[in-house]
This record gives C-alpha cells, structure tokens and sequence, in this order.
C-alpha cells in the first residue's frame, strides 16, 4: 500500500511500487485531467506538481512520490480553479482538442511560480518539453506572458 | 462521398417535423419514413418514428443542437450550433450540444475533409428556422395575433402590437405540431451575409472550459465496471506478420495479469494478425505486454524499406502503361513538342505519421446483446458496421459512444482501434479498455502514404500552355472505401480522389494531363490512411514548387506568372455555391497574402528569402481558395532553415466563428510547416524506423514562426477551413528557399541535409 497526497487528500493506492504515478493518479484515483502521451518523459501531457515542481508523472514511480504534494490540474489553485494560467488559456482560446494543455498549464503555473515575469526566451525555454500536436504554440506563449500580467495584478 | 448521402432517405418523401413530445417542448428533425406523416406530434409520441433529430427545446426554452461530428479540436459543435441559433433567434446563453450516438438514421456520420461547416449550415440553418416559424405560430395563437404580424427575437416572439410571449412560455403551455414538407423547407427565406447576429460571432467554443479545468472526457478517460485493461503487443513488421505461438510464462508472474488475446486469423483493417495482453491495471497490462513472447511468422513484407518503397514509384511512373487518368485536355505531348521554354521536376514527400496526442484507443463491452463502443472517432458509420462484421453480430447491434478526441487528423477515420477493443472484450468475456502505447500508435499508424510526382511543363510567350503531371502513390481509397473511388477520365479504371486530387488546380493551362498511379507495393507493406488535408497535400507541392520553377525558367515573376494563369475562364470559371467566383478568388487570396506579406517589396537580409503558393484544398467541388507567403532564413553553411513568418489569406465565403476559424488556420498552418520540415517517417525491414518523440520529432515550441492570419469574407457559402493551409505552406517554404540561396528543394521535409545537398547542385 502506498499513501499519496493529491491535491490535498490523503489516498491510500493498492498498486505495486513502481507503477508510474500517471496511471495512479488517472486509472486508479481517475483524476483524468492529467494525460498520457508517450510514456517517456518527452511530451509533458502528463505533467503535475510534485512540491509545487513540474513533474512528468510517468516517470515518477509512486513509491518515490510518497510524502510529496501532489497537484494536479484539477486540484491548482487550491483545487478552485481560476488560476491566472488558466484565466490567460481561456481569455485566448488556447486549447483546440484539448489533449496537451492541462499538461501545459501545469507546466506554465509552476514555471511562473518560480519566474513571475519571464522574459520570452525563458518562455520557450520552460515550455519547450511540452508537445501540442493542434501547434498552439503561439497562443500558449501569448498565454503565458498574460498570466505572468495577471498574477502581477495588470 | 456525396453521392453516398444521397442514398439515403427517399427526398421526395422527407418531411421535416416540428412538433411536442408529451404535450411540452420541441422536437425537430427530418423524418426518414416511407410514408408522410399527417402529425408531428402523434408521430414522435407514439415514437414509431426512426428520423434525424437535429435540435430539440425543453419547456424552459432550452434548445439542444444534436452534432454527428467528433470534436477533435476545430469545435465544430459551437459553429454548427451557431447555424441554428441564427434562424432559432435564441438567446445564445439557451443553446446546448449534444453528440448523438451511432445510428443508421444519421446516415454518413464522418467528420473529415473540411466538410462539416460546409456540408451542415444550410440545413442546420433550415432546421433552426422552421423551429422559429412554428414557435411564432404558436406564440402568435397565445397572443391572439396573426403569425404574420409577429416577430422572433431574443427566445421571444412579438406581436406588431408590442405583446410578446417568451419561448419558455411557449414551450411550457403549448402542444406544438407542425410538418415542413421539402419544399417548405427548401422554400424558407434564410437571412443572408450582412443579416447575421450569431453566425460570424467569435463564441466560445462548449468544449472549452472543460479543457481548461480538466474535467473534459476523451475516449481514453471511460471507465466501466470490472473492465480490463488491453495493451497490443507491437507486431515485428508493419503488415503481414502472424503470431505462431504465444509464451505466457513470464507475463504469468505480473500481478494482474489476465492474458493474451492471440488473433491468428486477423481482420483486414487490422492487421493480418495480433497479440493484445490484458491486465487487471494498466500497469499489468503494459508489463505483460512487454513479457509476453511471441513467435511469429513475419510474412511476406519482412525486408520492404523506404527505398524499395521508392524504387517502384520510379519503376512505374517510366512504366506509360501505369496508372489511369484523372485529367486529360488538349495534346500535352504534341504542346511540349511546341513549348519555347521546358521543364521537369521530381517531387517526393516521405512516409508521414498523424501523431495524435491522444493515442487510439477504445472501451469496449455487449450488454444486453448490444455491443458498445466508446470513443472519439471520426467516421461512426465505418467504426460501428466493421466491427458488427467482425463481431458476427447484424450492424444493428453494435453502438458507438462519441468522446472529444485528442486530435484526429484523418486517423480516427479508422476502426481498427474499436474493432479491436470489441474483438479483445468478446474473447475475455469482459469490459475492454484498449489503450494503444506510442510505440504501438506511431508504427501501427495508417500512414499518409510516401509520394513520387514528375512534373513536366512548357511555356510559350509567358503562358504554360502543357503540364504533365504523374502522382505515384499508396492508395487510401482503395483499401478503406474503395465503392467511393471514381472513374478515371478516359473510364479504363478507378482512380484513388484521395491520392489525386488538388492536381486538377485552377490555372489555366490548356493542354493538361494528370496520371494517377498506384504504388501497391506501398499498400501491401504499409497500408496508407487520409492525413489532414490528404492528397492535396503532396499534390500542390507539386504544382506550387513547379509554378515557381517554371515561372524563373520562362523569366517571368512568380507571382504575375501565376496571376496570368488565374483568369477564371471556362471551367475554372467555378459555379454555386461552393467554388462560386472560381480561379477569381484565388487570385485575390493570393493578391492578399502577397501585399499582405510585403512580396517583392520587403527588404530581406543576406540568404533570406519569400516564396509564395497557393492552394484550392480540399476538393474541386469543394475548394477553399488559400494562398500563402514564407518568409525565411537559411544558413548556407549547415543547411539549417528558419521560418520566420507565414502569412496566409484564405477565403473562407462566411466564417461562422472567426476565432474558431483562426484558430484552425494557425494550427493547421503549423502542422504544415511541421510535416514540410521535422516530421520524417521511413521504414526498414518492413517496420516504422520511428518509434517515439525521441526519434519522430514534431515541431517544438521554440520552431514556431509567427503565422499572420487574413480572413477573408464576401458572403459566399462557408468554406472549410481546417485542412487547407496545411497544403499551402511547404511549397511556400521551398520558393522561399530557392528565393533566399538559390538552391530548390523538392522533398518533403526538408531537412537540412537535403537543403545542403541542393545548394551543392545550385
């Protein structure tokens, strides 16, 4: 038995150690914000934070993820949604299907976190590892340059 | 495919019924009975009546567009619903979608080709108005007002006397029964470009907000109870390999392993044979998938590479007696004899992966003797009758469940992955939720088929006046849909639309020929599929890289070459109400985007360069007239390329939902340069080289240009608009290469390899 922390709730996960937390936090706790990609590591459509760090939960075996926050998209902003990265995303209509951008949200949120107002190389620096295939690309840099605006109150 | 729909329903007995169910709200919707109906109401309460419902209204005043399409991204409900909140005259805040599930009385469920805008408006917009017109009757008899003297807007109807009733009211307080003959229908006065209120809106997208907070449902998010887990163990070749026998010993020791369901006999739009290992989680599933082995025979395609793929292209394009034509006017050959100025050119683009983030997958279970099939897939009404054909079951029997989709691009067109999930729950006995691993989705694609074009032109006095042209090609009709392929020019056979079309281009150019020729070595080894935008995608990299070319070659401009031979004349003069305005639009798209972008007149720095294209993807009968201008860098030393800017018009005729048609312009555009540049794709001993995003690299964020969108709107009939700037970019790209070095690259994609062996040949 491993005992998870995900978005604040205590949960008690009967699943061997090395099971990679994306399949926990989706199959098991059926959090289904968070998604599969590629299983490497390379896409960050299963990105959430672990301490309030970007994480690519399918390389994160749960039994290393014990003890930790775990936050995903459904749980951000203390599980109220609203956070300024998803204000920008809606306010520009980022998401086309849809797929990638809870992981491109949470990679955003905990980039600016640490970075609240970042310069645009930075940006694509951050972001780089997420893969959007609709190629929101754009919309998804414009996106976070307002939600670093909003959470410094413009 | 059209043809296909017509098919369905006898037209001369469709009547359109508007009437109340239960003595409150609204039902409306084609009825496809044999026989007339003499009332809505009696018909759809005794519920004896098998009809397309396209919208209904709850006694609050609610109305539910119903949508036979998959949201993969172009949020196609928001626009459709847009059509009928029009004439509805509804308060926008009271509409609803819903995604119906599978049912012959939809007839051709498909979401594909940049048709659903473009197919759906009229109707829907006639499906919204006869709601209105009944809903003033109605409201007019409440108020004790003629019909005539009474008006809908905001969910009210007004009499000219200033009285209203509200539709809420309406709805709640009246039996509404009301038939619309064809017509009626057909005879209903729509509002036209300039009237709209809803229609030309940026709305919000419904599916949206989900996507935001992450609460929207996708096929791979189902879960039924005490379903198992089915991951499909990579076959060794792409087609043809048959598992002999199957070693369970090691996958015995995963906890929760369930087992293996071996298929030695195949399914034709499966594969010739298949394992999937099933677990209690995922997490056993995947394992055992990764312990279970296999022996297997590899079959026949076991050593086809990429180059041998190649090889008979070239084999059978030399070959006169390949292939069947697709067009044919004048004498091209005695034209070329003539021509002052000659050209040829070789186009080719590589094997190309659709790579949806949502890899395919399906859950799949039979309750109560139905089988259901939950997922997002693009073509229900192959999906639901191939997998009734597999499972042994009448098509009746079988019931598809729509989800968003995490992209589709063509792929879920296919019904392998349903097929299968519904074969894997009949064999266990159990709930089956199939989730395909990258690995197993980007080898076990239906490729968008490896292309091999020569093309050969002459000019005379600045005017072509032949063009040759051999596409040489996977065929995707033939093995998906081959009743849908037509005739070939001349009637010798069928051609592949699929693979051909776009090379019947709107420039004038009297003496044309264009040979279709079908490469099966490709079908057999790597069975192709419809990627975005499908053939116009290699067919105007053809044309646009050699109208270029042979505009230098003749030393006339690109641009006014190109001009010159849009004139509209003849056939390509286009007519109603799609391609209406013809050539004409083209050339003013292209007008557009090149003013637009500064063509010819920006200042460039060293070794950058413009070109321009443009396209009338999809079909002739259905073209979305696009141009574009890239405006690139290219570093001679290493061959490396940067976009730096696109600029695309396209004429859309009426944009429903600008943002939403930006939004699929940029994408698409994206897409385009992606596949044009980063997405290489090849096979070796019979298998995809590729196997994940370390070795298939799609564009990165820090690869993305800017992409300067020009919609254009003259009231014409709504054109499609998420395939066609997919087609236009990488001609555009190669122009602007030749423009900024002199070198021409004529393989997609464009590789810096590829880029530097052309400067060597510059």
């Amino acid at each position: 038995m491993t005992v998870l922390t995900v978005n604040g709730v205590n949960q008690v996960v009967d699943a061997p150690g090395d099971t990679r937390l994306l399949w926990v936090i989706r199959e098991h706790l059926r959090l289904t914000g968070t998604k599969f990609g590629c299983g490497l590591g390379l896409c960050g459509a299963c990105t959430v934070h672990l301490n309030g760090e970007a994480v690519r939960s399918c390389q994160v075996e749960i039994a290393d993820a014990e003890g930790a926050l775990i936050t995903t998209i459904e749980g951000l902003n203390g599980g109220q949604g609203g956070h300024p990265v998803q204000q920008a995303w809606l306010e520009l209509q980022v998401p086309q299907c849809g797929y990638c951008q809870s992981g491109q949200m949470m990679n955003a949120a905990a980039f600016l976190a640490a970075n609240p107002s970042p310069s645009d190389s930075e940006i694509i620096e951050a972001q780089q590892g997420n893969i959007c295939r609709c190629i929101t690309y754009n919309r998804i840099k414009s996106a976070i340059r307002r939600a670093s605006d909003i959470m410094q109150g413009a | 495919m059209t043809k296909h729909i017509k098919k369905i329903g006898n037209l001369s007995r469709r009547q359109v019924l508007v009437g109340s169910a239960a003595g409150a709200g609204l039902v409306i919707g084609y009825s496809v009975l044999p026989h007339a109906v003499d009332s809505a109401s009696k018909a759809i309460a005794a519920g004896n009546w098998d009809h397309q419902q396209y919208l209904t209204m709850d006694p609050e005043g609610k109305a539910y567009v119903y949508v036979t399409k998959c949201e993969i991204g172009q949020h196609v409900g928001t626009a459709l619903a847009q059509a009928v909140a029009e004439e509805l005259e509804i308060n926008w805040e009271d509409v609803n979608v819903i995604y119906p599930d599978s049912h012959a009385k939809w007839g051709l469920m498909i979401t594909g080709g940049s048709w659903s805008v473009n197919w759906t408006f009229d109707r829907n917009s006639r499906i919204g108005a006869s709601a209105r017109i009944a809903l003033i009757e109605a409201g007019a008899k409440m108020l004790g007002a003629s019909p005539n003297n009474c008006t809908a807007k905001n969910s009210t109807v007004t009499s000219n006397d200033g009285r209203s009733v509200t539709y809420k009211e309406i709805l709640s307080k009246n039996t509404i029964d009301r038939t619309f003959s064809e017509e009626e229908m057909k005879a209903i006065k729509l509002k036209s470009f300039g009237e709209y209120s809803v229609v030309g809106q940026s709305k919000l997208p419904f599916d949206l907000p989900g996507k935001i907070d992450g609460s929207a449902k996708y096929g791979s998010d189902v879960f039924v109870p005490n379903m198992v887990y089915g991951i499909p163990v990579p076959n060794p070749v792409r087609w043809g390999a048959i598992p002999n026998n199957v070693d369970e010993s090691a996958a015995k020791k995963i906890d929760g392993y369930v087992g293996a369901y071996v298929e030695k006999n195949g399914f034709a739009r499966i594969n010739t044979g298949y394992v999937v290992a099933l677990g209690e989680t995922i997490w056993a599933a995947m394992n055992a998938a990764k312990a279970l082995k296999i022996d297997w025979d590899l079959g026949e395609n076991k050593n086809v590479s990429s180059e041998d793929i190649r090889n008979e292209s070239v084999k059978l394009q030399k070959d006169p007696s390949s292939g069947f034509l697709w067009v044919l006017e004048g004498d091209t050959d005695d034209a070329m004899k003539n021509a002052s100025t000659k050209h040829a050119a070789v186009y080719e683009t590589s094997i190309a992966y659709h790579g949806c983030h949502e890899p395919m997958n399906c859950t799949a279970y039979e309750k109560d003797g139905i089988w259901h099939l939950h997922g997002g897939n693009q073509w229900f009404s192959m999906a639901g009758p191939t997998a009734a054909a597999a499972l042994g079951v009448e098509a009746d029997k079988v019931v598809c469940h729509q989800y968003l989709a995490g992209t589709g691009f063509g792929r879920r067109t296919e019904p392998d992955n349903f097929v299968l999930a519904a074969q894997t729950s009949k064999f266990i006995g159990r709930p089956v939720k199939l989730m395909f691993t990258r690995e197993q989705d980007m080898q076990f694609d239906f490729h968008r088929t490896p292309t091999y074009q020569v093309v050969e032109g002459g000019v005379e006095f600045g005017r072509m006046t032949a063009m040759n042209h051999d596409v040489v090609a996977g065929w995707s009709t033939k093995r998906a849909a081959p009743g849908f392929m037509p005739d070939s020019v001349d009637k010798k056979g069928k051609v592949d639309q699929f693979s051909t079309n776009g090379s019947d281009h709107w420039y004038d150019i009297p003496n044309h020929k264009v040979r279709s020729i079908n490469n099966e070595l490709s079908d057999k080894a790597l069975p192709v599929g419809f990627l975005r935008a499908v053939a116009p995608s290699w067919t105007f990299w053809a044309v646009e890289s050699f109208m270029d070319e042979m505009a230098k070659k003749a030393g006339e401009d690109p641009l006014a070459f190109r001009i010159a031979h849009l004139t509209a004349a003849g056939k390509n003069a286009g007519s109603p109400p799609n391609s209406v305005g013809g050539a004409n639009r083209l050339k003013n798209a292209l007008l557009v985007a090149a003013g637009r972008a500064g063509y010819g007149v920006k200042p460039l720095g060293e070794n950058e360069g413009m070109g321009i294209a443009c396209v009338s993807s999809q079909e002739r009968g259905s073209p979305t007239w696009t141009a574009c201008v890239a405006e690139v860098k290219v570093d001679p030393s290493s061959g490396g390329l940067t976009v730096k800017k696109v600029t695309v018009a396209m004429d859309v005729g009426t944009a429903v939902n600008p943002e939403g048609v930006k939004k699929q312009i940029e994408g698409s555009t994206l897409h385009g340069i992606s596949l044009a540049l980063y997405e290489d794709m090849t096979m070796k001993n019979g298998s995809i080289e590729q196997s994940n995003y370390d070795t298939w690299t799609p564009m990165r964020l820090d690869q993305a240009p800017e992409v300067e969108t020009i919609i254009i709107q003259n009231g014409h009939y709504p054109a499609g608009t998420g395939e066609p700037a997919t087609t236009v970019v990488a001609p555009a790209i190669a122009n602007a290469i030749e423009n900024a070095v002199g070198a021409r690259v004529r393989s997609i994609p464009m590789t810096p390899e590829k880029i530097k062996s052309a400067l060597r040949e510059a």
